[in-house]
């Protein structure tokens, strides 16, 4: 009997803990993209999100309930970033294996609703509803697919509060997608093949398929890693001269840099004719890293890149209008140049 | 010990029979791969004509990278007969005391911090050596100091250490893309294989096998046992270290130029042994050439089988188990005391 009290006193504060939640506010219930039916918040002030793509989606629509980030934003990236949101502290990734963020670190941060945005499986179900319970606080999955992005953004925008910014944004989106499929039309027979170089020595590329790559396929450009599992491989120079491709988009400054000196690369028609194109990728990439609403402007970027003789507008412009109305910081001149590296 | 009598191969046709053997790997690794180039056109541009973009393959991509291949499969296979003699175990490879591991760990804290692919490689190869140094400053410090048994454990508890390293670097890097290409590393690939790579790794894959061919007949010694081996002259453990040094070094540059290949340096000295015998003077030239052989092939069917790349460290580890089973199946004549 010695233990009986021990043991009765840590059942009562577990269930006092598990129906505190329950208790502590009035919700409103939201069917997630899981189907899981969430109680959250009337209007959430602190929010955590659990991968870098729900931060920049959680950044774009209500950067003040922001409390911390998956990933500390690089010096690089603090120029277009506003401030406030710039220095919160990272807490780390709690989206599928390998989380680096203990539960507890995370409920000192003490937010109210956590908020997921990308694939929807089994494992991510599963991994909602048990973070959902351990920690108490409420777990909302959003889709995260390309297709779906104006639709995610107004989902997000109601699970947040904050459907006048979110329609605004999902506007944005819309038209951009329309802008894109409407170019696409006017020119069937152009489709350049295109080849994604990641890492230092280009060697790295994202299959057809991935969502590392799915943009490319989205403004036209026929990947030429058609095989593989949708996922990240690893290619010979010289399987990238037999595909030829004749343009080469890469995230990798350092490539970018040397490929025009790399001999193994000499001869391709990308290199050969200069139509090698590094993305930008201050705050967010424009290509992926992470693929998320900062992709919109992507789209953009690569109908340029792609149809330089077709695209219709004023890049830079379209660029710093981007980041006034979806970052909240309008690069001047010389920021933009540095941005888009020319 | 009788050398595998019941082998097809005579004593007197090994040599020219393994030279055959890797001439004929060199030749398909040159004329198989992703870029269509027929032998015809092959010859062409060996002789200095051709296309501009088949002269880029050939000179800047094929060659230099079945070069690499032969000098990865070499060093590896040489450094793994010269520890199984030298510890006389055949259980024994180049990993055991903590290179592949040592090495790893550089190489992906390179990759971590973004360095350039040849400060990767360099940070790589001289964290493999100061792994070895480290297990050999421990074991000699320790009681029983420079003992074989001690050597190796201390090798496995610096190869844990490292790997733990390896585990946290992992970690730490940006999952999108430090993490792919910090996995790709550790999985072996010579993807990037330059001329470059092979001139830094040369000299260093040389200058390790060259005390070895010169030592031959001293290190054969050693498999007789520390105390046969000094009636005879051999001081047994200096020359041991004289051997830890030499492998460690070939296997160090091997590793940093094709990221961790596992089996060659196991199994290979096992394939020569079954033509051999386990006379060190023959085992060596022998590994040495099979080694080279085999990687090349390895290395054509990782770039042959799929547009996308196969790591090194699958297909020979896919390739290697059912060999060295089948090996075993043979019965161990061959290297059994």
């Amino acid at each position: 009997m010695r233990y009986f009290p021990a043991t009765a006193l840590k059942a009562a504060a577990l269930a006092a803990l598990v129906a505190l939640p329950a208790l502590a506010f009035d919700g409103r219930s939201f069917t997630d993209a899981t189907g899981r039916d969430v109680l959250v918040p009337e209007n959430p002030a602190r929010v955590f999100a659990a991968g870098p793509p729900a931060s920049t989606l959680l950044y774009v629509l209500k950067p003040d309930s922001m409390v911390g980030w998956v990933r500390a934003p690089k010096p690089d990236d603090l120029p277009f970033l506003r401030p406030g949101a710039a220095a919160l502290p990272e807490l780390g990734q709690l989206t599928g294996k390998g989380d680096t963020l203990n539960l507890e670190v995370l409920l000192t941060a003490t937010p109210e609703l956590i908020v997921d945005y990308g694939s929807v499986n089994a494992t991510y179900k599963d991994l909602a509803a048990r973070v959902q319970e351990q920690s108490g606080v409420p777990y909302v999955l959003i889709d995260g697919s390309f297709a779906a992005l104006p639709q995610s953004i107004r989902q997000m925008g109601e699970v947040l509060a904050v459907p006048e910014r979110a329609e605004e944004l999902a506007t944005y989106a819309e038209t951009v997608l329309a802008e894109t499929d409407a170019l696409l039309a006017e020119i069937p027979e152009e489709r350049p093949s295109v080849y994604l170089a990641r890492g230092p020595e280009g060697l790295e590329t994202a299959t057809k398929g991935s969502i590392n790559a799915e943009i490319i396929e989205r403004v036209g450009g026929r990947n030429v890693a058609e095989e593989g599992t949708g996922n990240l491989a690893t290619v010979s120079p010289e399987q990238v001269q037999a595909w030829a491709p004749e343009v080469i988009i890469t995230i990798d400054r350092d490539f970018a840099a040397k490929v025009g000196t790399m001999p193994e690369w000499q001869g391709i028609p990308a290199v050969a004719n200069g139509r090698v194109y590094l993305a930008p990728a201050a705050p967010f990439g424009f290509i992926d890293r992470p693929p998320s609403v900062n992709r919109l402007i992507g789209l953009k970027w690569l109908a340029h890149k792609f149809y330089p003789d077709h695209a219709e507008g004023d890049l830079r412009a379209d660029v710093a209008a981007f980041y006034g109305l979806f970052y909240g910081v309008t690069p001047d001149d010389a920021a933009l140049s540095a941005l888009l590296g020319d | 010990m009788p050398p595998f009598r019941r082998c097809w191969v005579t004593e007197r046709s090994l040599a020219p029979l393994l030279l055959a053997g890797l001439a004929l790997a060199l030749l398909a690794g040159i004329a198989i791969g992703p870029f269509p180039l027929s032998l015809r056109r092959i010859a062409e541009v060996l002789a200095g004509g051709g296309d501009a973009q088949s002269a880029t393959v050939l000179w800047n991509i094929r060659l230099p990278r079945v070069f690499a291949a032969a000098l990865v499969g070499a060093a590896l296979a040489a450094a793994g007969t010269a520890y199984q003699t030298a510890f006389r175990n055949p259980l024994v490879s180049p990993d055991i005391l903590g290179v592949s591991a040592g090495a790893g760990f550089g190489a992906v804290l390179g990759i971590l911090l973004g360095l350039p692919v040849l400060a990767i490689q360099l940070t790589g190869f001289a964290t493999g050596l100061a792994t070895v140094a480290l297990v050999l400053v421990l074991s000699f410090s320790l009681r029983g100091g420079g003992q074989v048994l001690v050597m190796v454990l201390c090798g496995i508890a610096v190869g844990a250490l490292a790997g733990a390293g390896i585990s946290l670097v992992k970690l730490l890097a940006d999952p999108e893309q430090q993490l792919p290409a910090i996995t790709f590393w550790l999985m072996g690939s010579l993807a990037g294989a330059k001329r470059t790579d092979v001139a830094a790794a040369l000299p260093a894959i040389v200058a390790g096998l060259m005390p070895l061919v010169l030592l031959r007949w001293r290190i054969g010694l050693l498999a007789l046992g520390n105390d046969e081996a000094k009636t005879l002259g051999v001081e047994a453990t200096r020359l041991r270290l004289l051997i830890i040094a030499c492998a460690t070094l070939m296997t160090s540059a091997a590793v940093s130029m094709a990221g961790v290949v596992g089996w060659i340096g196991l199994m290979v000295p096992h394939m020569a042994r079954l033509l051999t015998g386990p006379r060190f003077d023959r085992l060596l030239p022998a590994a040495t050439l099979i080694g080279a052989g085999f990687m090349v092939l390895v290395d054509t069917a990782a770039r042959s089988i799929a547009q996308m790349e196969v790591p090194l460290g699958i297909l020979t580890a896919v390739l290697g188990a059912p060999v060295f089973v089948w090996l075993l199946a043979r019965g161990s004549r061959g290297w059994a005391e």
